[in-house]
This record gives structure tokens, sequence and C-alpha cells, in this order.
């Protein structure tokens, strides 16, 4: 089980200092009774998330759909009040802050969506849209200098500054994601949830979009929080990675390590089934095959939430929760048999 | 026209289906010939918008109308020419002969029939099975997709099923009836990894048993690359190249395939410092340029581009392309040596 990763690279950037950390973060929503009968239920969608992201870096998410993703995400937005945990940018509680101290944070945290359809107002130009989040943030007082910027912005993402007096319904798929990127960008935010931002994009735009938003990472440099399900992507993109199951983080490190040697069962099953576009290779080789179901975070098993589809369980496996242990330096797995 | 081979099960010809919008005439789909064999699989790849969907659907019988309509051409399937049938005998064809699993399973399964009803109706009225039988069949199809205790799951209704179980009953309704032919509409899209390679491998071991033909429509290079027999590459309504599945990908001959293999990321490839995309942005199909569709983001293009449309044609064998410089096009990016393969 590797995945080449074999010739030499340079080294990730410096690490910079650690820009966010989330401790322990657990978000669960409560379900009444309601529609189908039943007693009311609790959906553990983010249970006990731990990760840290250094300045200037990129962390991949991935893991299957439901698994958490985007309510981790919503949670550092403030989007989402967490159940517990804490959720530290620029050294300070997120979850602690008075509305004041909010409204700064709001301007440094900025997210990018996957659907460039919905996220925009189809009633506002793209310049009226650029415009927004600079006046509300008081970011550049004056008018005049803020349709300099708007325009600025317009060329930073590659669309054409007359581009500002269009609606939404006018631009393609992958210029709405562009006004999405430049609205991000408006109020010079440090750190940039993207959530799946190629996902609903044509293949051929997908790579205009990835490299748009690694050079904007150098020339600004941005931190990123990258969701995304295409693995080849997220190992293109990210500086290390975290994969989630189903509420949790499985393993977490570098890219490379990740990569070259997973260490949890269900990364190791992620990458062996990620097909390779190339029918010579796909048709000789050896894949790891899942048995099972995803189980719903309504009813999460037992134990390692893993088990049911894991090849390598053991009857420990049905009991114990594994934690999350850093089985080599900067290496964190939540396997008991690793 | 390409003479048929014996085993060919369906055979599309020259398909024009076109739409009537605010926006003027939507050509999606623009003269299309492909064809496919009995235990075959055969992939639809290409852009978003390009006409994949509105093929198979032109197929069924099922463009939305009015403003939809298939304009020409002919659809052969065992020796019937589908664009002939009257609506009944498309409805005995439908499901019984052909199935088709669409893009969104949520929207194509009925949320108040049971699945267990929604799978026994169509083995009651295609193959006249009595309630028992239809529901030893309907067990029996669970299965095969991997869904276990089906005594139990065919009572419930399709909200209480996973995202994964969902596109597995759609295919479960879908090989009820034993159809010759599968139509499956991204049928693993949103899906992990790992669940989508388990509906994969379910199609492709349904086709060596039973010899059912499957067509795959995506635009996920790799899932082509592993599942695909042959490959018809779509833009803007056409063709523009098509092959054995390895012919396509050692020796792309379109400037757009080429792009496409380029672009994508690959996981048994270093990582490159910067990705190579495709320049420009997808067409408007209401308002294509005179000469190929493509001419606009080529790299390659020259004069006669812009002013002919260049014809589907050979490029060695049945290795097809439409491009005016097929045969100068350089190879896809000098690989570093042949690497280490994932296991
Ligand atoms: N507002 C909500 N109310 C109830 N349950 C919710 C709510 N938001 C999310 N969930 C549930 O929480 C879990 C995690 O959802 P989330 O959207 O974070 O997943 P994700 O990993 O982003 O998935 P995807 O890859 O499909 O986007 C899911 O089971 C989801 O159904
Ligand atoms: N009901 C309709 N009315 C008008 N235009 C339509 C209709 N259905 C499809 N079209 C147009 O026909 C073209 C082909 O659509 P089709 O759904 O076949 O694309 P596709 O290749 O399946 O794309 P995707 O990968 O996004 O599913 C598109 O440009 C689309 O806008
Ligand atoms: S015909 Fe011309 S424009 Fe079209 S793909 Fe070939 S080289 Fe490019
Ligand atoms: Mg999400
Ligand atoms: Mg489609």
């Amino acid at each position: 089980m590797s995945v080449a990763e074999n010739l030499p690279e340079a080294p990730p950037q410096a690490a910079g200092d650690v820009i966010l950390e989330v401790r322990d973060l657990t978000k669960h929503f409560h379900l009444g009774g309601g529609l189908f009968g039943g007693p009311p239920a609790v959906v553990k969608a983010v249970d006990g998330v731990s990760f840290s992201i250094r300045r200037g870096e990129t962390l991949g998410l991935v893991g299957e759909s439901g698994c958490g993703k985007t309510t981790t995400g919503r949670c550092i937005l403030l989007l989402e009040q967490p159940t517990g945990g804490q959720v530290i940018f620029e050294g300070k509680d997120l979850t602690k802050l008075s509305p004041a101290e909010i409204r700064v944070v709001r301007r440094k945290i900025q997210v990018i969506f996957q659907d460039p359809y919905s996220s925009l107002n189809p009633r506002m130009t793209i310049g009226q849209m650029l415009d927004e989040p600079m006046a509300v943030h008081g970011i550049v007082p004056e008018r005049r200098a803020r349709q300099d910027r708007v325009r600025e912005l317009l060329t930073v993402v590659g669309l054409l500054p007359s581009m500002a007096s269009r609606y939404p319904h006018e631009l393609s798929g992958g210029q709405r994601q562009r006004v999405g990127i430049a609205r991000a960008l408006a109020t010079e935010p440090s750190l940039i949830i993207c959530d799946e931002p190629v996902s609903a994009l044509d293949v051929s735009i997908q790579a205009q979009i990835v490299n748009l938003l690694e050079n904007l990472q150098e020339q600004f440099h941005l931190t990123y929080l990258f969701v995304a399900h295409d693995l080849s992507v997220v190992r293109h993109i990210s500086d290390r990675v975290a994969v989630m199951y189903l509420g949790k983080v499985a393993e977490i490190t570098d890219r490379t390590a990740l990569y070259a040697e997973p260490l949890h069962p269900y990364t190791q099953a992620l990458l062996s089934a990620v097909p390779i576009p190339d029918p010579e290779i796909e048709s000789h080789r050896q894949r790891m095959v899942l048995g099972g179901e995803v189980p719903s975070a309504l009813n999460p098993p037992s134990g390692c939430v893993f088990h049911p589809r894991c090849p390598i369980a053991i009857e420990d496996c049905k009991r114990i929760v594994p934690e999350v242990r850093e089985v080599r330096p900067g290496h964190r797995v939540a396997c008991i048999r690793v | 026209m390409t003479d048929v081979a014996a085993d060919t099960l369906l055979d599309v010809r020259d398909l024009r289906t076109e739409f009537a919008t605010s926006h003027g005439v939507v050509r999606a789909v623009d003269g299309v010939s492909w064809d496919v064999r009995a235990g075959e699989t055969v992939a639809l790849v290409g852009e978003s918008g390009c006409g994949k969907s509105v093929s198979a659907l032109s197929i069924m019988g099922l463009v939305a109308r009015p403003a939809g309509r298939v304009v020409g051409g002919e659809i052969w399937f065992k020796g019937r020419d589908l664009l002939k049938l009257s609506e009944d005998e498309m409805r005995d064809i439908r499901g019984r002969e052909i199935a088709m699993v669409f893009q969104e399973p949520m929207t194509s399964l009925n949320p108040v029939l049971t699945v267990g009803r929604q799978i026994t109706e169509a083995c009651e009225i295609h193959l006249g099975y009595t309630p028992t039988q239809a529901h030893a069949r309907a067990v029996e199809v669970l299965g095969f997709v991997g869904i276990p205790d089906g005594a139990r799951r065919l009572k419930q209704y399709p909200h209480q099923f996973s995202g994964g179980m969902r596109q597995r009953l759609m295919i479960a309704i879908a090989l009820s009836c034993r159809p010759d032919l599968i139509l499956a509409d991204e049928p693993t899209t949103a899906l992990d990894v790992t669940i989508q390679a388990q509906i994969l491998d379910l199609m492709k071991d349904l086709s060596r048993q039973f010899g059912t033909a499957n067509l795959i429509i995506t635009h996920n290079l790799g899932v082509v690359a592993r599942y695909a027999d042959r490959v018809n590459v779509m833009y803007a309504g056409k063709i523009v190249e098509r092959g054995t599945a390895r012919e396509i990908y050692a020796n792309p001959r379109h400037p757009y395939t080429l792009g496409l293999l380029r672009s994508v990321p690959r996981l048994d490839e270093p990582k490159r410092a910067r990705l190579d995309p495709i320049q420009g942005q997808p067409p408007d199909l209401t308002r294509l340029p005179p000469g190929c569709a493509f001419a606009p983001r080529c790299a390659f293009a020259i004069d006669r581009c812009r002013a002919e449309v260049p014809p589907l044609t050979s490029v060695g064998g049945a290795h097809q392309s439409a491009c005016w410089v097929a045969d100068s096009l350089p190879g896809v990016a000098a690989k570093p040596v042949a690497e280490q393969v994932p296991a």
C-alpha cells in the first residue's frame, strides 16, 4: 500500500505559527421525534475533533459524505455554536468572544462554498457583492477607493474589471467561483475555509481554480482549510491532511506521509479505491475492497466507529473507542491496531 | 456508416436532439453516432452540459417535451428503431430491456412507495411475476447489490436508506427485470470512493455473469479508465474522440481529451508545482462558433479550425478523432519513468 511520492520534493514552507487550533470540538444536532415518530435523536455531526493549522499552510480535510466536514468548518466560521470544545484563532477562543470581537474575527476568517450558483445573491451586481463586505467591515471607508479595490480584486482572480456591472446569472460556473473567491478576499482574511470549492465545476475548469487558489495563497500568505472529496486534488494542494470518519478524525499527518504510508485502515481503503486515470495501470492494480455500509451518524457503532467495515478489526474494536494517538512525530491515528 | 458488428446491441446513428429556449435553439445532441455491444461497458465522458444525459434520455424516450425534441437520427436496438416505436411499445422496453440509473437517485425513487414495491411492481408488469415471485426476486437483487437482510429492507422507504444505499437501490431496480442494457448516468457522483468502487465492481461483475451491457456516463476519468472497454468523448453536443479506453488514454488524438488528461492531478505521479488546465470557458450551446466548437480554447487551432467543422475520422482503426490537426498532436505529458503503482 504505497502511493508513489518517491521523487524528491521541496520540503513544505517553513512552518509559521499556529493560526488555528481546534480542540476536542463537538457539535450535536438534536432532532425532535417528529415526522416518523420514534424518540428524539442526537446526530453527533462532529464528535471530539482536534487539529491545528499553521499560518500559510493548507490542511486538507477529507472523508465520506456526512462525516462532519462542513459542520467543522461552520463551527470555525461561527455559523454554528459548538456543543463542546474550543476553537482558538490567533490565540483567542472564538467560543468565548464578545460581539465586538466576533466582528473582527468574521473579517479574518472567510469561506468559499461549493456551489457558486446558490452562494451569490442573484439581485446584486458582482461589484456590489464585492463592495458590501468592505463597507460593512470598514476596510476601505472611502467609496471611490472601494471601486478601485473591486476592480483590483476582479483582476486578481482572473476576471475583467468590467465584470463588476454584471449579474451572477450572466457568468459561467467557473467565473462565479472566481467571484466567490474575490468576495472571500475582499476583507483581507488570513484564514479561508474552502468547502469543496471545485466539486461543482467542470473537470476542465477545476485545474484553473486550484491554480488560482495556490497563486493567491503565495501572494497573500493565506491559510486554507480545504475540504474536498477528490483525494488527488487534496494531495496536490495540501501540506497536511486530516481524514474524518463519522464525526471523528481517523488520521492526520503530512501530505507525504499520508499518501505514501497511510496507517489507518480507512485511509488505506480510501487511497486504494481512488481510480487512476490510466487503463493500463488499472488493469493490474490490486485494491482493498471494503464491505458494509457507511453507518449513520444517528446511530454510530460502538467502540471504533469504523469497526463494522474494517478489514483488520478484532473483538476489542467493538468496545474500545480508540483515542487519536501520535504514533510518529506529527502523525496521529485513531486505531488500536496501529 | 460504420458496419455494424454482429453483437451490436444498441446502435445510435446521427442522433439529433434539440431544446427550444428563450436564448435560441440548443443543439444538445448534434449528430452523434455510437454503439454498445452485448456484455460491454462503454463510457460517455465530457464537459458538463455537453449532452451526455440528453443522449441517454433520448434513447429512453424521456426527453422533456415540449421544449425538447429528437429531431433526427435512428436508435437501433435489437433490430428495431426505437424512434419509430409508439409510447406503449417504449413503455415495454423501458425498465424491461433497457434500464436507466438516473443522475440523482432521490428524484427518481418514489418517496411514498416502499422500497419493495418499487422493485416488485416492475417485475409484475414486465415479467408477469406473481407477487410471491416478485418478492423473491426483489430480495435476490438487493443481495446482488450488497444490501443484506433484504426481506426487512423491502418494507422500508427510500428516505430510510443512506445515499450510497439509494444508489445501490437504483441499480437493484435497474437489474430486477434482467435488462440487456443499463444506462447509468453519473451513478457514483458524490459517493465516497470506497462505495463507488463497490457499486461499479458490482456492475462489471453482472456484465460478466449475465452479459448485461453498460453505458456509464461520467466525468471521472479514473472511473472510465478502470471500468470502460470503449470511450466516447463529447464536447458541445458532438463526439470529438472515441476508441478503446487504452487508445484514448495512451494516445489521445483530440486536444480536448489531451487537455482533460493533462489537467487532472494523479495519485500515481509526483505532485506538480501547478496543474495544467484547459484555458477558457465551456461553450455556450446557443452561440457556438462556426468551425470546431473547441477552437476558442484550443492551443493547437489553425485557421481552418475557425472556419470548418472537423469531421470524426479514423486516426488508426476504430480510434477516431474530430480534429483538423489530430495527426500532429503531442502525446500526454512525458511521464517520469514507469512508476511504482499504488497497490
Ligand atoms: N442543521 C442540521 N441539523 C441536523 N443534522 C445536521 C445538520 N447539519 C448537518 N447535520 C448532520 O450532520 C452530519 C454531518 O454533516 P456535514 O454537512 O458536516 O457533513 P459533510 O462531511 O460536510 O458531508 P458532505 O461531504 O456530504 O458535504 C450529517 O449526518 C448531517 O446529516
Ligand atoms: N429541459 C431542457 N430545456 C432546455 N435545455 C436543456 C434541457 N435539458 C438539457 N438542456 C440543455 O442541453 C444541454 C445538454 O444537457 P445534458 O443534461 O445532456 O448535459 P450533460 O452532458 O449531462 O451535463 P452534466 O455533466 O452537467 O450532467 C445543456 O446545455 C442543457 O442546458
Ligand atoms: S480542430 Fe482545431 S480547434 Fe478543434 S480541436 Fe483540433 S486543433 Fe483544436
Ligand atoms: Mg459538506
Ligand atoms: Mg448529465
